[in-house]
């Protein structure tokens, strides 16, 4: 895999990025307060805004592609709309939106233009109107501070994410404002929670250098990506569209791919010169972004993977090697629980029965 | 050295996992069994042990971990940066090379875990004694420090000169060899607390994170009452098996796997790779002919078909044919309620209430009359999820009705057949002539009619 555009521009660590809609473009913000658009395509800056304070650690694309929204060290979410004017000073449309006690450490737009969704470093999250920047509702229930959140991709649309220093990933549900369901099994700080595209589970990455796979329906941590050569946290993670490949950039300057229903690490990319510190996929799943602190973004595409033999992807006429994969688990219920672990049969392309053996007690 | 630990200011977060994870793994890398081959290392006349060569070092990272070359240098060069792992000739970078550069482990005193703030007095002592010892053996930034720190505490300046020479006549006392280490180790102690400009310092974790819990949280009764009930809702709540939610997630990437850039390629091409826009133009929302992957993604999920904007009009087509158009057209007005301003909130509700809910409404949809009742309760205090109920019903009633319907019907099949697979681009043979890439406008330009559109989901299909 290589990288196929460096975005330069950011003087300094880039700590954030979002895709837009149009598979192209991204808005990326860094330390020293400045945000930026970039067609990544080409490469060209679109827009450049500078915050009034350091440390943006979140910035956001709108579905429509006419507005982001940023924030970090003052406190607030500010959201500006995408403007062309050259007379016009894109500051000068500036909408305060969200307030918060504390950082703020992560920011999304729901379905629309209209909502944003927020995580301060306070331990609440907030839904707010951005029209008149009044809180629609604020989830309370981390014992400290938020670190990230990622929305459903639902039918409905309405649960969201959350994960915190309090080794907690949260799932709300947007309406009442209540925590539905809460998972505890990380050591560290979890650092970034991503849905995995069904919607039916979420990978979360943290400081105690693994990303684990929770899943809803059955309530508990179903995977953990691990590796003793790995001891540095990881800052962020994404899904591949299908959500076979889980992308996760850790601390140590490198991105490492992991075989999400294997368990097994499928590749490890290098190039960063110092932590990265986000990582999204793009919206068609044609390539990921990785922002660093070495004031870099790369956009790398994922087709060049084809060309290395990835066991178990291939047709089911070669035989690769099928290693049972061990997903162990610990179920989150307050009785004491001993589960054995779950074995899968080799995948293949036609999908046969696989194999399960599941000695698991509810 | 003259440091002692400083009292740290309040509660300290539980150090860096990291940290000890390294440490961990320099301790068995010590080990006199399994750890890395040692060695005594003749420096001119002096005879060092206990050195090791990046090239021991990499091959037991390598044996131990299971891991490439590549990434073993990688862990390796990452240790020498954070100070566990001292070149004994000449450490003024700090990296591990393969050559014959002996190594030495790092003695716990100087570990960037002990979390020692590194004073300024310790540093100005330490850059002292380096001037002491050889006359302009400081580099730049060094002497800047030097003269910064000079300035900044003349008042005790006697004393760090002082110091600088009592600790250098004690390590006089010292053989060559113990005096040697010890000056490396001080080195690098300072060259991962104090980095020369142009290298990233490994001690930047970013803005202070809190996880203290027990100032945020008041351990009130509501607080327990509150634990007690969602501990409660949690055991009551209906599990699946893992072995289920497993064999979900095979079918599913089984089945995304051929609309997977990653796993299956884009044709005609991936636009990264050959600086080719031309997928994102046949897949752009408002493409006449759908790709064949794109319509067959429409029989996924209803939720899918309905994120699709061309899906959507395709689907809003068949129902006209079956005149229950005005199913859609309700969920659409709900989705813009649920997700537009604040503001909107009452006007919204009034014109869908008339349009599709009032008895003998233009386009009247079919609701239970459990449902009915309930919203028409709730009508009378309106606000966004006032019409989550009946967007709901109205929503199943589709999914399981009018969508297998279409997906059986011959208007989703013609689609299925006319739709365009586009052809490979065959890499070019010249990859030096570079394609001009095309720069698309940006959807802020769009007019606002059009991007007031409610888009569905969040991308991820």
């Amino acid at each position: 895999m290589k990288t196929r555009r460096t975005l330069k521009g950011h003087g300094n660590k880039v700590l954030c990025m979002d895709w837009c809609k149009d598979k192209r473009r991204i808005v990326s913000s860094s330390q020293d307060g400045k945000v930026i658009v970039w067609d990544s395509f080409t490469t060209n800056k679109e827009h450049a805004v500078t915050m009034p304070c350091t440390w943006v650690m979140a910035c956001a694309y709108a579905p429509s592609g006419c507005a982001i929204a940023c924030g970090g060290l003052d406190n607030k979410c500010s959201v500006y709309p995408l403007t062309f004017d050259k007379n016009e000073n894109m500051a000068a449309k500036k909408k305060s939106v969200a307030m918060h006690t504390n950082y703020l450490s992560a920011c999304s737009f729901t379905n629309s233009d209209m909502q944003i969704l927020t995580a301060s470093g306070d331990g609440t999250c907030a839904l707010w109107d951005v029209e008149s920047g009044q809180l629609l509702q604020s989830f309370h229930g981390h014992g400290a501070d938020v670190l990230c959140l990622d929305l459903a991709p639902s039918e409905t649309g309405n649960t969201f994410v959350s994960g915190g220093c309090d080794k907690k990933a949260m799932v709300w549900d947007m309406r009442s404002g209540q925590c539905v369901q809460a998972f505890e099994t990380h050591e560290s700080d979890i650092n970034s929670v991503r849905y995995y595209p069904s919607g039916d589970a979420f990978a979360s990455g943290s400081d105690d250098a693994t990303c684990r796979l929770y899943d809803l329906r059955a309530d508990r941590e179903v995977a953990i990506y691990s590796k003793e050569s790995i001891i540095f946290g990881a800052s962020s993670v994404d899904f591949s569209l299908s959500g076979r490949l889980l992308f996760a950039g850790y601390n140590d300057y490198t991105i490492n791919v992991w075989d999400v229903l294997k368990g097994s690490r499928v590749s490890i990319l290098f190039g960063h010169e110092n932590r990265v510190s986000t990582l999204r996929v793009s919206p068609d799943g044609t390539a990921f972004c990785s922002g660093s602190w070495d004031h870099t973004l790369r956009a790398q595409p994922q087709a060049l993977l084809l060309e290395v033999a990835l066991p178990g992807l291939e047709p089911s006429d070669r035989p690769g090697p099928s290693a049972p994969v061990n997903l162990r688990g610990r179920a989150r219920t307050t009785c004491k629980t001993t589960c054995s672990g779950i074995k899968m049969g080799p995948v293949s392309q036609k999908l046969p029965k696989p194999a399960f053996q599941s000695t698991l007690f509810k | 050295m003259a440091a002692g630990p400083a009292s740290h200011g309040g509660h300290p977060r539980a150090q860096k996992p990291h940290l000890s994870k390294m440490e961990r793994m320099v301790v068995s890398m010590q080990d006199p069994d399994q750890g890395v081959k040692m060695r005594s290392q003749r420096l001119l006349i002096t005879v060092i042990p206990h050195a090791v060569t990046g090239n021991d070092v990499m091959e037991w990272l390598i044996h131990k971990y299971c891991i490439t070359e590549e990434e073993a240098l990688h862990l390796g060069t990452l240790l020498v940066r954070h100070g566990y792992l001292y070149p004994l000739r000449d450490p003024c970078h700090l990296e591990l090379r393969l050559d014959e550069t002996p190594y030495r482990f790092q003695t716990p005193y100087f570990w960037m875990s002990t979390l020692w703030p590194a004073a300024e007095l310790d540093y100005a002592i330490y850059l002292a004694k380096k001037n002491i010892r050889k006359r302009g053996g400081l580099f730049d930034h060094e002497k800047e420090h030097y003269d910064q720190l000079h300035r900044k505490i003349s008042h005790t300046w006697d004393l760090v000169v002082m110091q600088a020479r009592e600790q250098l006549w004690a390590a006089k006392q010292r053989r060559k060899g113990d005096r040697l280490v010890i000056a490396c180790q001080e080195q690098t102690y300072w060259l991962v607390n104090r980095p020369p400009p142009g290298v990233p310092s490994v001690l930047e974790q970013g803005p202070e994170r809190n996880s203290c819990t027990a100032g945020r949280v008041q351990m009130t009764v509501d607080f327990y009452r509150r634990e007690v009930e969602c501990l409660r809702k949690a055991l009551g709540r209906a599990r699946v098996k893992s072995s289920v939610c497993l064999e979900a997630y095979l079918k599913f990437s089984s089945q995304r796997g051929p609309h997977d850039p990653i796993m299956s390629g884009c044709l005609p091409s991936n636009p990264w790779v050959t600086d080719n826009d031309t997928y994102w133009a046949m897949n752009a929302p408002s493409a006449a002919v759908p790709t064949r992957l794109r319509v067959e993604q429409w029989a996924f999920s209803f939720r899918e078909l309905l994120e699709d904007p061309v899906g959507r009009a395709h689907f809003m087509d068949f129902l006209r044919k079956e005149f229950s158009a005005e199913n859609l057209s309700f969920w659409e007005a709900c989705e813009e309620l649920r997700h537009g301003g604040q503001a909107q909130v009452p006007a919204l509700v009034d014109a869908v209430y008339q349009q599709f809910l009032a008895p003998g409404a233009a386009r009247w949809v079919n609701i239970d009359s459990r449902t009915m009742e309930r919203t028409l309760v709730g009508l009378g205090r309106p606000h966004r999820h006032v019409l989550d109920d009946a967007q709901l019903h109205i929503y199943m009633l589709m999914k399981k009705d009018s969508y297998p319907r279409f997906l059986k019907s011959d208007l989703y099949k013609d689609l299925l057949a006319e739709a365009v697979v586009p052809p490979e681009t065959k890499r070019r043979v010249f990859p030096f002539m570079r394609k001009p890439r095309h720069s698309s406008p940006s959807p802020a330009l769009l007019p606002a009619s059009a991007s007031r559109e409610p888009s569905g989901g969040d991308g991820e299909a």
